[in-house]
């Protein structure tokens, strides 16, 4: 048997239509109609994202940004269970909690292994369907109710889920528009380009600078690897494209460390400790980011042109 | 040089703090625009992206399993493995919560956070440890929360990456598909390794030097950086 990954669209798109309707039917959801409109759309374009023309497609995400800008999204109330069941449940159930979760990742690498035709996203789908199938086992919980606290986790995540998405789109207009051809005539100006070497530097620095100016590693590495990446690395030194790339966006991570721009993982946890230095988070960090990001270019020099 | 506009919006929007997607958009648009694009198709050009990429967001099947075994305990069970640590020096209880973190982030679990396990349980067992150690006071205690949340960072950051349907990987393949590269996400899952073992590397040191100076901490008040 086949899973395709358009089956494993189909049943998210289900869940988010599932989500939409406990939306509309929670009496104290706030964004009720922004929320719902949300993830119906993005549900949509789950099932039928194919069938769909894109320009219709494109109306519907702009849609979506419009309702995440204008904070038409909110949290609701999901029946969630008081402490003291979950510190009840944690004596009772113990370790076994930790089975369905790592089923997940089990199963995926598994079939990633097994079936590689199939690959690690089909298996991140059949692994969540069968740890969800072992939590509903383990734990007899009512599945409406699986749902609900499938929800509240998704709207805490809220709009931020589809970045990832809109920055691969930015992405993919940069290159049709060429963006990528300037930024790399503009780093041969002063980066000696000849140097393999050189070249991986420019890769790596300029993808922690850029990750520190913007805050986020996802968005630096859409404009870094079409300008510097792309062209400089894997064209003109022949770096495996996979190797160049997963070392660029942890190059990238190094930035992160360095960055007040990235409020979430260093200036909120600054205020949350009630720390005096809002950027002592990230003075604690410099002494490991910049030696990383050192390690970092040696290995994406040393391991990304295999053979060469 | 008027190509850059889209990158240009991008940089000082989000440094103004709009949102992101509302920012992404706008960078998308007025680039295509400058590139003589129709409005239509920069739309189709979206929607096309937008969808192609879908397998970016996933992580939305792993929501009910992971909401689930939260009602039923998941974090106060962790909680629990975290806090039978509690005889550890203040670097070890960040090296091992850093390990756990990359370990449980590496296998798609995102079980931690600033929030969740920082401020309640790690920076308190590491203030503890040191005040045992006799580093007390002001100073002492901004340099150990800092580095109790340096340790979620590190964990969470160069662990992501080793699980094969990471978002940050998913970001990889979608733009070096997008250039028309095929990317396999397990061989990427695995290049990944080096790039962790040399965090914890770095980090071990940074947390063993931090004992150090807590060690001393009677003789050298206040202490230096590590």
């Amino acid at each position: 048997m086949t899973v395709t990954l358009d089956q494993i669209y189909a049943v998210t798109g289900v869940f988010l239509l599932i989500f939409t309707v406990l939306t509309l039917l929670d009496k104290k959801q706030s964004g009720k109609w922004g929320t719902a409109m949300f993830w119906g759309i993005y549900g949509i374009t789950f099932i039928w994202g194919k069938e769909i023309p894109p320009a219709v497609v494109g109306a519907m995400v702009v849609v979506m940004a419009l309702i995440a800008g204008a904070k038409w999204m909110g949290m609701g109330d999901y029946l969630s269970a008081a402490t003291d069941f979950r510190r009840k449940m944690a004596d009772k159930l113990g370790l076994w909690l930790f089975g369905p979760a790592l089923a997940v990742p089990l199963v995926t690498f598994l079939v990633a292994w097994l079936f590689p035709k199939m690959g690690a996203l089909v298996g991140l789908g059949i692994g969540s369907v069968v740890a969800l199938a072992l939590a509903f086992l383990l734990t007899r919980i009512m599945p409406v109710q699986a749902f609900q606290e499938g929800r509240r986790m998704l709207d805490a995540v809220g709009w931020a889920i589809i970045l990832s998405q809109f920055l691969a789109a930015l992405g993919f207009l940069f290159d049709k528009a060429g963006v990528g051809k300037v930024v790399a005539e503009m780093v041969a100006t002063v980066v000696p380009v000849d140097i393999r070497l050189a070249t991986v530097i420019a890769y790596c620095v300029g993808m922690a600078l850029f990750t520190m100016v913007m805050g986020n590693a996802f968005a630096a590495f859409a404009v870094i690897t079409t300008g510097i990446g792309i062209p400089l690395v894997i064209k003109m030194h022949g770096a495996d494209p996979a190797i160049a790339g997963v070392i660029a966006m942890l190059s990238g991570y190094c930035g992160t460390l360095l960055t007040p721009m990235a409020a979430n993982f260093n200036v909120v946890p600054a205020a949350l400790l009630e720390m005096q230095d809002k950027n002592g988070v990230i003075k604690a960090q410099v002494m490991t980011a910049v030696p990383l990001l050192v390690v970092n270019i040696f290995l994406m020099y040393y391991l990304a042109f295999p053979g060469k | 040089m008027i190509k850059l506009i889209g990158v240009v919006i991008v940089i000082v929007g989000l440094l103004f703090r709009f949102n992101p997607l509302l920012v992404v958009l706008v960078a998308g648009f007025a680039t295509g625009m400058v590139a003589g694009m129709s409005p239509v198709d920069i739309l189709s050009a979206i929607g096309q992206a937008f969808v192609t990429n879908r397998y970016m967001s996933l992580l939305i099947l792993v929501l009910p399993v992971i909401g689930v075994l939260e009602r039923f305990g998941l974090r106060e069970k962790a909680e629990d493995i975290i806090r039978s640590m509690r005889t550890l020096t203040a670097g070890r209880v960040m090296f091992v919560y850093q390990i756990f973190r990359q370990v449980t982030v590496g296998l798609g679990l995102q079980l931690g956070g600033h929030p969740s396990f920082i401020r309640p349980i790690i920076a308190p067992m590491t203030e503890a440890a040191a005040a045992r150690e006799g580093a007390r006071g002001t100073a002492w205690l901004e340099r150990i929360r800092g580095m109790s949340a340096s340790a979620e960072n590190y964990g969470n950051f160069f662990g992501q990456l080793l699980f094969p349907a990471a978002g940050g990987l998913l970001l990889v393949k979608g733009v070096l598909e997008n250039a028309g590269y095929k990317v396999d996400l397990l061989i990427m899952a695995q290049y990944a390794i080096p790039s962790a073992i040399a965090a914890s590397a770095i980090a071990l040191v940074r947390f063993l030097l931090l004992d150090r100076a807590i060690r001393s901490a009677d003789k050298n008040k206040g202490g230096e950086q590590a």
